[in-house]
């Protein structure tokens, strides 16, 4: 059996960004575990532009922001074993993984880091009615081909759902001489930055087809049209108003599910909403020693945000493996009224530093007031001039404040009319 | 006189900005943002809209088939399809760095299209 200090499971923009800032912290002995054959996560087929404004203060590529990390990682001591697939970690933190080198290889780690980010939902999560046809994948999927294995999967597309990728794609495959048809979308808002609204669709004419979702495929070895229909305000298809549109491509853009059969088998405990393990305020799930950062955590949109997330959660490891991690007593973190959810779930009471709650909103609010309370004591109140479903908030908690709460009490984030 | 609708996105607010444009297509007045970032984003858009081109090209010897590149800064939006086509006729030898020329000054608008990942 190996034994490291701390194992890394997945190499993507969290995994970096937590082995970096454990080993800045002084942690030794580290390893990353990736099952692709190189580090850099999904940001390798993100060749568009747009990450970084906020960590680096410059509008770079995703290979060129992975490409930092990649390169401090390859400056440091932190092993790397690429082309591994991690297969099981036990109630102890003993790893299991396999590759062609090693075989099956078992690794003690002291603390573990989960950052496997997330995966597509895929048709199947959907209920179109239609035969098998080709030509019927992810919008992650297709990009995978077009900027990765350099071949275009098709030449007429309808996107559904109206996700970043999905967007993103819209304009990749434009660009490429293909027609995107429409872009269709059950919710009566885009789930996608207003940015990628304008440059991936105005920009070329796509039209955004709010209020509507694709109910039948058509064609039996390709795919050679899709039927979509508005849908009521229960996002249930109105008959009536069924169309038909040739194409010989359909893109699904409807969602990230965090990549967690790892953490479920392990006894992890998921947060319902998020569906990634729920968390204190270092990142350390219910498994004593085991952190999760990034999409594994909950779905993000700016992977500048995974990094900040996923220094947090490598420092939280670093204080776990010296001894120096508080823990004890906690303040649980609540979302209500259109506050989906938040992380941290929890806050130890104990903690060393002010804490950022993370959230999201269920539906588009505006000029409101965010308010935290704990019981009915107003601790702090913001207004908001907009937040969107699409865009991750957060709002800082401070640290005397933290201290000043009773414990076992629950700080409740919600939203209230300005 | 022509109205002109547009939704900034300079920040996540993004506010509906109003512009009146005059005959020759001068901005007269620019309505509905919020801040003076609002105000340079519609006067841009109307009079000379830029976007940042990304794309893919051809790798002979690598392990991949294509690397990815961007332009350097942004170019006129008008032009991205002329400069696809540049793009396309190019084909690179591996090994290729971030961060190299790939195509200089792409259609004479002073912009480098230059390599965003290391292709071995
Ligand atoms: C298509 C797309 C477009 C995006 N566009 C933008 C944008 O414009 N701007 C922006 O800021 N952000 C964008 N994002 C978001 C950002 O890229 C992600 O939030 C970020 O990459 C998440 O990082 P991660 O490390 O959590 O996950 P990932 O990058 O997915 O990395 C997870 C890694 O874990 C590995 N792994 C998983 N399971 C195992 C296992 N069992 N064993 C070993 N390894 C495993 C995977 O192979 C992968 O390399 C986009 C995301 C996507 C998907």
């Amino acid at each position: 059996m190996l034994s490291y200090d701390l194992a890394v499971i997945g190499g993507g923009p969290a995994g970096m960004a937590a082995a970096l800032k454990a080993r800045e912290e002084g942690v030794e002995k580290i390893v990353i575990l990736e099952r692709a054959d190189t580090l850099g996560g999904i940001l390798e087929q993100c060749i568009h532009t747009g990450f970084g404004l906020h960590y680096f203060g410059e509008e770079l590529s995703g290979p060129e922001y992975a490409g930092r990390f990649i390169k401090q990682v390859n400056e440091s001591d932190i092993e790397v074993k690429t082309d591994t697939m991690v297969l099981d970690i036990s109630q102890d933190n003993v790893v299991t993984a396999c590759n062609n080198v090693d075989g099956l290889i078992t690794i003690k780690a002291t603390a573990i880091v989960l950052a496997m980010g997330c995966r597509e939902r895929p048709r199947g999560a959907l209920s179109i009615a239609g035969s098998r046809a080709s030509g019927i994948m992810t919008a992650g999927t297709a990009q995978k081909y077009v900027n990765i294995n350099g071949y275009m999967p098709g030449k007429t597309v309808v996107i559904l759902g109206s996700g970043d990728i999905g967007l993103i794609m819209a304009r990749r495959m434009t660009l490429e001489g293909a027609k995107v048809k429409a872009v269709c979308e059950l919710m009566p808002y885009s789930g996608g930055l207003t940015r990628n609204i304008v440059q991936c669709l105005e920009d070329f004419g796509i039209p955004l087809r709010l209020s509507c979702t694709v109910v039948k495929t058509h064609g039996r070895e390709r795919l050679e049209g899709v039927t979509v229909a508005n849908v009521d305000e229960n996002l249930k298809p109105i008959p009536g108003t069924e169309e038909y549109i040739p194409c010989d491509t359909l893109m699904l853009s409807v969602g990230l599910i965090p990549e967690n059969e790892l953490s479920k088998n392990a006894g992890i405990e998921l947060d319902s909403i998020t569906n990634g393990p729920s968390v204190d305020e270092y990142r350390e799930t219910n498994h004593k020693g085991v952190f999760a950062c990034g999409n594994v955590l909950q779905v993000h949109d700016l992977v500048d945000y995974v990094t900040q997330e996923s220094q947090i959660a490598g420092e939280g490891a670093a204080k776990y493996i010296k001894g120096e991690k508080k823990t004890g007593e906690c303040i649980k973190t609540l979302g209500t009224n259109g506050v989906r959810y938040i992380v941290p779930q929890r806050i130890n009471k104990q903690t060393d530093k002010s804490v950022k709650l993370y959230f999201r909103v269920g539906k588009v609010f505006k000029n409101v007031k965010l308010v935290v309370k704990c019981g009915d004591e107003v601790i702090m109140s913001n207004k908001k001039k907009k937040m969107t479903p699409g865009e991750m908030e957060y709002i800082l908690i401070k640290l005397d404040t933290i201290k000043s709460l009773p414990a076992d009490s629950t700080l409740t984030v919600t939203i209230e009319e300005a | 006189m022509t109205k002109k609708e547009m939704v900034c996105v300079s920040c996540p607010i993004g506010c509906a900005i109003t512009v009146e444009l005059d005959d020759s297509n001068e901005v007269v007045s620019v309505t509905g943002n919020t801040c003076p970032r609002g105000d340079k984003y519609a006067r841009q858009e109307c009079t000379h809209p830029e976007r940042m081109l990304t794309s893919t090209v051809k790798l002979e010897g690598g392990k991949l088939p294509v690397v990815s590149v961007k332009s350097a800064s942004p170019i006129p939006k008008e032009m991205l399809f002329e400069a696809m086509k540049e793009i396309n006729k190019v084909t690179l030898n591996a090994p290729v760095k971030i961060g190299d020329v790939v195509i200089k000054n792409i259609l004479g608008t002073g912009v480098d299209i230059i390599a965003t990942n290391d292709a071995k």
